[in-house]
């Protein structure tokens, strides 16, 4: 959407240097708007940076902004409107695989339904207004078209139907048209004048408002065309999780060293289901930062995550079965916490004593919510307040939050934007993890042993 | 200093608290007299509960205040309990189903997030349910206790609306909605945008036809005469749901009961199936209830009928007068002793709670003014000094002469 929307503000003449695709720095001002200053966020955090009162104005997809709404209806946030562009819709999948009986029996059904999504606040009121009985919601930071059948009844994603065909899923209700929208602070909308910024970029003449209502379902099933069938997963078949993003390659090579053959991964397709010589295990490729509930939930047998997401996990859920199985070795990030160099603090006392001394909260941004969470508690920090965040977190310093949780490879970073680390938590590599719960199965338990022992062999020779 | 206290709840002060615990006692012993026996159910129960069709609607639904559990990995969530009668029926799903008859009663907090925060997101019910019986006189029976209540603590002019769940669901199948249509309508009904019912895509007659029945108040007799003119006098569909409303109605009114039917005036519970019934005190409502069958074995349980009443206790707490405080008789005596006699004087205390007065021992912040009666501890004769109010004072040497005098 940075491409789309860069060419738009400068089509407006605001005059932004620097905001474009390869920006370093996320702040920028306005060369024509002498009042006007800009800051790139992830389009996730827009909303509620916004609702909050940190920025006047925001741009970013009708569909994050519903994923607050409709969760926090009373968010100071005005729907300026839609601005016409980066257009698609968000909808409520099946697998194609599944037929439409399937998709009666889910609706019905009186045990759990899954839900994978990105959204789940937006998933939450689907479910309820579809009137499901009983229904899980996995939260996830993405590959939620991944999901359907075998790791989820339903996906709620965002997309074109073409482009959900492609992935094997087939839409059976349009939940939401999304497009790029300007967004403004109730309070700012009213005492600010921003008219002429505002002009410059909407018209209201020109463009449609996007419907931002909840759509009903799909009145009619259409006939579900599948291009996709996945792998069934039978009791002996072992389901192992790899991650997407940049951990891809580390873990094709470790995968290499262990004897373990891989087709199309890292695919230049976006195939997130590689075929594996290793006979019995089928493979699926999603989000690292999703995997340790997904084996807690039992929708994998074996993951290659981040020991930073494993703890991220247990510190929300103490009592899960996820445990770390192997150290990988790879792909190395300390986690810290990082202020301001403006700020004077040395340590984690520092933080203490700052706390202390103000009466507003301290607000820690991560992207970690629950080890921040725990490290704000385990420092008697006070009065804080945690801003979930989805990325590119160093922006948020100094203006927008006063603390992050980070990972750091070289610290390079975090230095670049006038930062400090102030205290180490711990260190993370990638590791592969699994259930405590025992395998009742002989023989898939004797290949989930194979496995671990071929990747031991790997991390040897890496 | 800025207040602490979360937005959208209350503190229960000590002077509001004596009401409160007066409102319980007076609810606690009907219920008691008419045979029911109390329980208490968790704060925290499983959503799911609440989200099936015939439980809560989905605006209600969207206010509950869920979470993920520790252990909560599945994505199922946990809730803070927004309604009183769906735990007991788990409650007695649960633990209870082997009894053909069980008459409950709870007093219990619920959570229900309200936007505002101008009115309380915690709110206390007081309420009972009767498990097993579908008659007419069950539904009354709930009615006169509640009555009852509301008379012995004094609160009056109050109005019983009478509506019919099933009458509701029977008219909309009369005009032609399909079954999800029909709960998408009951659902606005439920949630009070009657108003929105145009956007469900009714034609103009329907729209009218539904309005008018919907409006249509009064007594049993006005009203079947009303429904008979709106639609004709084929009553197909109709009739037990009738029967019932009128069965209802008509035993409250050979009781002496004032109400009057008004199918609108129903909200928040889809799980109602049968006679509805709600108290208004002037323009708020202080309590309500109804019938619903089809609870139990929704959630799982045999099929059995029931039907409940809650009373809202903040709204209660607004109306009771203070005269309706029961007096306290028995003496408040703040105890005197000297410092190194602390052992002493808080054996005394004890002493007179065991023979049934209000003690307080002196901690020298006490005011003398708010007792009846102050009794000072000497190391000389006389042991004990009682003091009245009128600073009159009487003297003894054992604690029985003390308690002689305190009789008088």
């Amino acid at each position: 959407m940075l491409v789309e929307t860069a060419a738009r503000l400068d089509e407006a003449g605001w005059g932004l240097d620097g905001y474009n695709a390869s920006a370093r720095l996320y702040r920028v001002k306005s060369r024509n708007f002498p009042r006007l200053s800009a800051k790139m966020f992830h389009e996730r955090d827009i909303p509620v940076q916004v609702a909050i009162g940190n920025y006047d104005l925001g741009i970013c997809g009708s569909d994050w902004i519903e994923e607050l709404m409709v969760k926090y209806p009373s968010s100071a946030l005005v729907r300026v409107g839609s601005l016409g562009y980066a257009q698609s819709a968000l909808y409520a999948a099946f697998s194609a695989a599944d037929g439409v009986s399937a998709v009666e029996a889910v609706w019905q059904r009186a045990g759990v339904v899954r839900i994978a999504s990105e959204y789940p606040n937006i998933a939450e009121h689907f479910a309820i207004n579809r009137r499901l009985r009983r229904f899980g919601i996995f939260p996830l930071w993405g590959a939620a078209e991944a999901y359907p059948p075998e790791s989820a009844d339903l996906a709620l994603v965002c997309g074109t139907e073409e482009g959900l065909a492609d992935c094997g899923l087939a839409p059976v209700a349009r939940v939401l048209a999304v497009s790029a929208c300007l967004v403004a602070n109730r309070n700012s909308w009213k005492a600010k004048d921003m008219k002429e910024v505002v002009a410059s970029i909407y018209d209201e003449a020109k463009v449609q408002e996007a419907e931002s209502e909840i759509i009903e379902p799909y009145p009619g099933k259409r006939p579900l065309k599948s291009k996709i069938f996945p792998p069934g997963a039978d009791g002996d078949t072992v389901r192992l999780a790899l991650p997407d993003g940049h951990q891809q390659s580390p873990t094709f090579n470790l995968l290499s060293k262990a004897g373990i053959g891989i087709d199309d991964y890292p695919s230049p397709t976006g195939n997130r289901r590689p075929a594996t010589d290793l006979p019995g295990v089928v493979i699926k490729v999603i989000r690292p930062q999703d995997m340790p509930l997904q084996v807690a939930s039992g929708n994998f047998d074996l993951a290659i995550t981040g020991r930073d997401w494993l703890r991220e996990h247990l510190y929300q859920f103490p009592t899960s079965p996820v445990k770390e199985l192997l150290d990988l070795g790879s792909g190395r990030v300390k986690i810290v916490a990082v202020v301001s160099n403006d700020m004077p603090v040395a340590d984690a006392a520092g933080l203490i004593s700052l706390s202390a001394g103000r009466t507003a909260p301290l607000r820690v941004a991560s992207e970690y919510v629950n080890i921040a969470d725990k490290y704000a508690r385990d420092n008697h920090l006070g009065s804080y307040r945690v801003v979930p965040t989805w990325g590119a977190t160093e922006v948020f310093l100094p203006e927008d939050a006063d603390l992050l949780i980070e990972n750091t490879e070289t610290g390079r970073t975090i230095a670049r934007h006038n930062l400090k680390i102030i205290d180490t938590l711990f260190e993370s590599t990638a590791c592969l993890i699994g259930s405590r719960r025992r395998v009742a199965n002989v023989v898939k338990r004797e290949k989930i042993n194979s496995i671990i022992q071929a990747l031991q062999t790997g991390v040897k020779l890496n | 200093m800025k207040t602490q206290r979360c937005k959208g709840t209350r503190d229960i002060s000590p002077g509001e608290m004596a009401v409160f615990r007066l409102i319980e006692g007076v609810f606690r012993d009907a219920c008691l007299n008419w045979g029911y026996k109390e329980v208490r159910t968790p704060t925290l129960e499983y959503l799911h509960l609440f989200t099936s069709v015939g439980t809560l609607t989905p605006g209600m639904l969207e206010r509950v205040y869920s979470f993920l559990d520790w252990d909560g990995w599945s994505g199922e969530r946990v809730v803070l309990r927004p309604d009183g009668t769906i735990p007991v029926a788990r409650l007695y799903i649960d633990s209870l189903e082997k009894e053909k008859l069980a008459k409950l009663f709870y007093v219990a907090n619920t959570f229900i997030f309200e936007a505002t925060g101008e009115k309380t997101r915690e709110r206390w019910q007081c309420g009972a349910e009767l498990i097993g019986v579908s008659s007419p006189s069950a539904d009354v029976e709930l009615v006169m206790l509640a009555l009852e209540v509301l008379q012995r603590l004094q609160i009056d002019g109050v109005k019983l609306k009478l509506s019919h769940a099933g009458l509701i669901r029977a008219l909309l199948a009369r005009l032609g909605l399909s079954s999800e249509e029909q709960a998408k309508v009951f659902d606005r009904i439920l949630d009070g945008n009657i108003k929105e019912l145009s956007e469900l895509g009714l034609d103009r007659t329907e729209l009218e036809t539904l309005s008018a029945l919907l409006g249509l108040k009064g007594k049993a007799s006005t009203f079947v005469k009303g429904l008979k003119e709106l639609l004709s006098p084929d009553l197909a569909g109709l009739q037990p749901g009738i029967d019932d409303l009128v069965g209802v109605a008509g035993l409250l009114e050979a009781l002496g009961a004032d109400y009057q039917i008004d199918l609108a005036s129903v909200r928040d519970f889809e799980y109602y199936t049968g006679a509805i019934f709600q108290l208004f005190k002037g323009k708020g409502k202080i309590g309500g209830g109804g019938r619903y069958d089809a609870l139990i074995p929704l959630m799982g349980g045999r099929d059995t009928p029931a039907s409940g009443v809650a009373l809202y206790i903040d709204r209660l707490m607004e109306l009771v007068k203070p005269e309706a405080l029961a007096k306290v008789k028995a003496p408040k005596i703040l105890v005197r002793v000297k410092p190194e006699a602390a052992q002493e004087g808080f054996s005394l205390v004890a002493r007179l709670h065991k023979a049934g007065c209000r003690a307080e021992f002196n901690l020298g912040a006490q005011k003398v003014a708010g007792f009846g009666w102050t009794l000072d501890v000497q190391a000389k004769a006389p042991k004990y000094v009682l003091t009245d109010r009128a600073k009159k004072k009487f003297e003894a040497q054992t604690i029985s002469e003390v308690l002689k005098l305190l009789a008088k």
